[in-house]
């Protein structure tokens, strides 16, 4: 486990390049149409959405899901009234401020806050392009503008935990910083959703 | 024998004078007609403080027998139930053996049966002993006098006296030969709903298992397990566990290697640290596909004949034959308290506290590990949270890996040895893999005219210490419940393949019950289906007029799940019934198809177990047993993956039933006055048979291989 | 050195701060009714209050209790854990009794956050705790019954 991990750290120097997966906003240099470029931009940035590490926690129906495979979380949980699970097992019942390793293998995630996304935000499942609309839209993405978007994407808490999921889960595709540019390059090329 | 006073200081909580009665009872006397030495007694205690404790030679892991045997000693003591303790009783052979086995243990469901003329007679003594005592104190006739719910009384003079204040007294007076037991229509106590004694100390914290002892000085161990069945420890370094803070010292023993520290979580931590090479020359390496493929040809090749009646040449004559195979995974128990045990050794002599469940075997074998005479070893039985067979060892291999823990730490000291859930899930004594192989068939009018059953699987017993209680037969808790039918099933042949692997195996809740029902049971549905026939209709017709108990649950079971057929409203229905440990048990379970998944909302069963000592007790364990069976059926299996090692690791690969799954339950107990027969494990067989033949009602998908949660049909 | 408060008593501990809480309450404290099940919150066997609410006390390293407040199932008092008790007594819940500590913690839990549960509610509020005795057919009456005791 140890030498990946080392891999990834290193790459994370390196921002602005393909690293793990993940192409920096330059690779899309090519692209001579803005829009399109701006549509490539975000289906790069789809790979980070649509990982694991981020559908499990924004599902559209039922609960969270676990795993790369998204099986349904154990124990079973539901969403709640508010995406904080149920009362007298709410998500705080067995996560934590930080992933805890355990004895014997493996970690539980956790980070503060530790809740599910609101379903107007349920991706699971949901093509990129209404991903899109729905990250772009303040009535569903919490008021959020593209501005707040880009400092969300590159510096939330919550959302760098994806690269730092704990031992036992694959991290999000490239880094924060990369997912961060990518945002950046995307709004600067006009903020298209793909069609 | 006699009556002894011991000074009360020795037991918690009271002050005065405590009477310990101890009991002669003989074989002939007991009235017990199993086989089996039979050496004085020791069961009932009775404090000034009017408290009557019971010393249950059972181990109370939620199956009752505290409430149980207390309720026969109260019954004839004519005590109040206010009164009654119980409390586990030492390992001794001698004063506790279990009169179906000849031995001390606890299993097959025989707590209750084997001990119901036995403590009856105790409690009848105590009675006959305190009536003595206060016919000498008063002057008056003992004939005169009356006990009832705790009170002894004189009518003609008014005299009346608790327990406590004679039994002083009464430790004077001679025991009785044979003292008379009421007859069951004088019952007041058996036969009624009893609160359990136990409940109280399960809602406060308070009760006492193995992991919540603490003694000066104690070490917590956690053992390197190999990661193969049959691998051996090659070498270790122990540089990195020693480093962590806490860690004490490492040492090999034979089951792998041994890291004390201070704390739990220190005795963790070392043993991750723990850098083990091990010796796989002698491992299983086969996976579960090699092991089915191979347990699978064999029950092919036909086994050996366990059981043979007419030519099974009729199968020509038939004109329909029909056949089946079944997969049955290991299984793991997963009682909620892993394996522990405490063990103390000092000046060489021994003491354990833990929920030890087979005293006759733990208690020699950690005398020959640390060798010291079985007299210097004292085994305190605690109360055990679940065992369902795990804690009861041929082998005693937990009793053999705490002693090897304090022998090879090579100085006194007292040591608690701890199973985590994933040595416990990885860590064998498995529910045996079986196969088992089929074929029916049926005459022209639908009757069945002959029938074949061949069990591949591995031996509990032989290869261990228990083979001798084979007396060189094969061992039949391989394929009970193949064998033994009540149906008339026309020219039939058993047989069994013994299979041979380094993989452990060991009695799973219901033993061979737990696949001999569903491939029987499941099987015969088809059959009857075949026939036209109904499932309670049909079942019926095969039984012989004398199987009237037989015949009185499944009657029973129809009447009460108004049983119509094999599906009504959209739902599935499906009955299956077992005998099993003396018990006759019928279910009906009613299924919905949850998209391709099967949920059981309702569970019928009528259960006819003689005597219903406690039917509080009773439903709880049929309720219980439902719960088990379901969960396994639905969710349970031990895979080994190419190469040996075990799949599965903790209740997130090998998930436990939990509420939402658990269905409703109805229980109807049959009235009778026969003996008390078992009730821990009769529960769990009809239940997956019936699900399942519910869910073929409903889907027409029949299901043989389990579990049913991403198995293929 | 880490300072919290268990059942009322504070605690100074020089400890592991990656120690789970469930084995300082154990090894440390020699509160035992907290059980251990599974190790990684699966089971339920370990639940605590921590600050009120329910916790699994494996997966809680000492370190994220500093300066908080643990209840055990030793220390729970007041009217939803006296109705508890009472409905789990009355009908005889327990059986090998291992996980019934972390059974009356979440249902304690539930109640206080609902009155009047559902049979939804108490599937949701007990889904994370396992009975391998399966007395959940009582478990769920014993919650329904402290319900209407806590209703009057």
């Amino acid at each position: 486990m140890r030498a990946p991990f080392a891999a990834v750290l290193a790459l994370v120097a390196m921002p602005a390049v393909a690293q793990d997966g993940l192409s920096g906003p330059d690779a899309f240099a090519g692209v001579s149409d803005q829009s399109q470029r701006s549509v490539a931009l975000f289906e790069e940035m789809g790979k980070v959405l649509t990982h694991p590490r981020c559908l499990n926690c924004h599902p559209v129906k039922g609960g969270p899901t676990q795993g790369d495979d998204m099986h349904p979380h154990s124990p079973p949980v539901v969403r709640g009234d508010a995406d904080f699970g149920a009362a007298g097992m709410t998500c705080n019942t067995c996560h934590g401020d930080k992933n805890i390793r355990l004895t014997g293998h493996g970690s539980i995630p956790g980070h503060e806050p530790w809740m599910l996304a609101p379903v107007s935000m349920g991706w699971a499942g949901v093509g990129l392009a209404e991903i899109c609309a729905q990250i772009k839209d303040p009535e569903r993405n919490g008021g959020k503008s593209l501005e707040d978007l880009f400092e969300h994407n590159a510096h939330d808490g919550l959302v760098g935990w994806g690269w730092d999921p704990g031992e036992g889960r694959t991290p999000a595709p490239g880094s924060q910083e990369l997912f961060g540019a990518l945002t950046r390059a995307w709004i600067d090329t006009g903020a298209v959703c793909p069609g | 024998m006699g009556f002894e006073t011991t000074r009360r200081g020795l037991l918690a909580g009271g002050a005065g004078l405590m009477l310990a009665l101890t009991l002669p009872i003989g074989r002939g006397r007991a009235q017990v007609t199993v086989a089996g030495p039979f050496a004085p007694n020791a069961f009932i205690r009775i404090g000034t403080d009017d408290l009557v404790t019971v010393m249950s030679k059972h181990l109370e892991m939620g199956q009752g027998p505290y409430t149980g045997l207390a309720t026969l000693v109260a019954e004839e003591l004519d005590a109040d139930w206010a009164q009654m303790r119980a409390e586990g009783a030492p390992a001794d052979d001698k004063l506790y053996a279990n009169l179906a086995f000849g031995a001390q243990g606890t299993g097959g469901s025989t707590a209750i049966a084997n001990s119901f003329m036995q403590m009856r007679k105790a409690g009848a003594a105590a009675r006959a002993m305190l009536v003595a005592a206060a016919a000498q104190e008063w002057g008056v006739p003992a004939a005169e006098i009356t006990v009832k719910a705790g009170v002894v009384a004189h009518p003609g003079s008014g005299k009346t006296s608790g327990f406590g204040a004679l039994s002083a007294a009464a430790a004077s007076q001679p025991v009785p030969e044979d003292p008379p037991v009421k007859a069951p229509a004088d019952f007041v106590l058996i036969g009624k709903d009893r609160p359990k004694l136990d409940t109280k100390a399960k809602t406060d914290g308070s009760a006492q298992f193995a992991l919540d002892v603490y003694r000066d000085g104690m070490l917590t161990v956690v053992v390197a397990h190999p990661p193969k069945f049959g691998a051996t420890v090659a070498s270790f370094d122990d540089k990195d566990a020693l480093a962590v803070k806490g860690v004490q010292m490492v040492r090999q023993i034979p089951s792998g290697v041994a890291v004390y520290a201070t704390n739990t979580y220190a005795a963790l931590k070392g043993r991750d640290a723990l850098q083990v090479n091990w010796d796989e020359s002698k491992a299983e390496t086969r996976g579960s596909a090699e092991l089915f493929e191979a347990f699978t040809k064999a029950a092919q090749a036909g086994g050996t004949t366990v059981e043979e009646q007419g030519d099974l040449a009729a199968f020509t004559g038939a004109a329909k034959t029909l056949e089946a195979e079944y997969h049955f995974p290991y299984l793991a128990h997963a009682p909620m308290e892993p394996l522990d045990a405490v063990i103390e050794v000092k000046g060489g002599k021994a003491e354990l506290w833990y929920g030890c469940q087979f005293p006759a075997f733990d208690r020699p074998t950690v005398a020959a590990t640390l060798g010291v005479p079985v007299e210097d070893v004292q085994i305190n039985v605690l109360l055990a949270g679940g065992s369902f067979g795990r804690r009861a060892q041929g082998s005693a291999h937990l009793a053999a890996e705490a002693a090897a823990v304090a022998k090879a730490a090579g100085a006194d000291g007292t040591f608690k040895l701890l199973w985590t859930r994933e040595d416990d899930i990885r860590g064998g004594y498995y529910r045996p893999l079986t196969v088992h192989r089929f074929r029916a068939g049926l005459d022209d009018a639908g009757k069945i005219i002959a029938w074949e059953n061949i069990v591949a699987n591995q031996s509990i017993m032989m290869g261990t210490p228990m083979e001798p209680m084979l007396q060189g037969g094969p061992d039949s808790t391989s394929f009970e419940g193949s064998t033994g039918l009540p149906y008339i099933l026309g020219a039939k042949r058993i047989g069994w393949a013994r299979m041979e692997s380094p993989v452990s195996v060991l009695w799973w809740r219901s033993v061979g019950h737990t696949h001999t029902a569903y491939a029987v049971e499941t099987f015969l549905d088809q059959v009857l289906e075949a026939a036209g026939k109904d499932p309670v209709a049909g079942r019926l017709e095969l039984l012989p007029p004398e199987a009237t108990r037989e015949r009185g649950v499944i009657e029973k079971v129809a009447e009460i799940s108004g049983w119509t057929g094999r599906t009504r409203d959209g739902k599935g229905y499906g009955v299956a019934y077992t005998k099993s440990f003396g018990t006759y048990v019928a279910q009906v379970a009613e299924v919905q198809d949850m998209g391709g998944v099967p949920r059981v909302t309702k569970v019928w069963c009528a259960v006819d177990c003689g005597i219903a000592v406690n039917p509080n007790v009773i439903r709880a364990q049929i309720e219980g047993g439902i719960g088990y069976a379901l969960g396994t059926a639905l969710h349970n299996h031990i895979s080994l993956a190419p190469g040996g090692e075990v799949e599965q690791s903790n209740f997130h690969d090998y998930p436990m039933l939990r509420i939402s799954e658990m269905p409703a339950v109805e229980v109807a107990i049959i009235a009778s006055e026969a003996d008390p027969t078992g009730i821990g494990e009769p529960g769990v067989p009809p239940l997956g048979p019936a699900m399942a033949n519910a869910w073929r009602a409903l889907t027409g998908r029949a299901q043989n291989v389990l579990p049913f949660g991403g198995a293929t049909s | 050195m880490t300072s919290f408060r268990v059942n009322g008593r504070d605690h100074d501990l020089d400890i592991d701060p990656d120690t789970p809480l469930l084995w300082v309450l154990r090894d440390e404290l020699h509160l035992t009714g907290t059980k251990f099940g599974c190790g990684i919150a699966q089971c339920g066997a370990c639940t605590v209050m921590l600050d009120g609410m329910p916790r699994r006390a494996c997966v809680t390293p000492i370190s994220m209790v500093e300066g908080r407040e643990v209840t055990t199932i030793e220390g729970m008092e007041g009217p939803e854990t006296e109705a508890v008790r009472a409905a789990w007594t009355a009908i005889d819940v327990p059986q090998c009794g291992w996980c019934q500590s972390g059974q009356i913690m979440s249902a304690v839990a539930l109640l206080q956050a609902v009155s009047a549960p559902s049979d939804e509610d108490i599937d949701n509020a007990m889904a994370g705790n396992v009975c391998r005795c399966a007395t959940y057919i009582r478990i769920r009456q014993a919650i329904h019954d402290a319900a209407k005791v806590l209703e009057g």
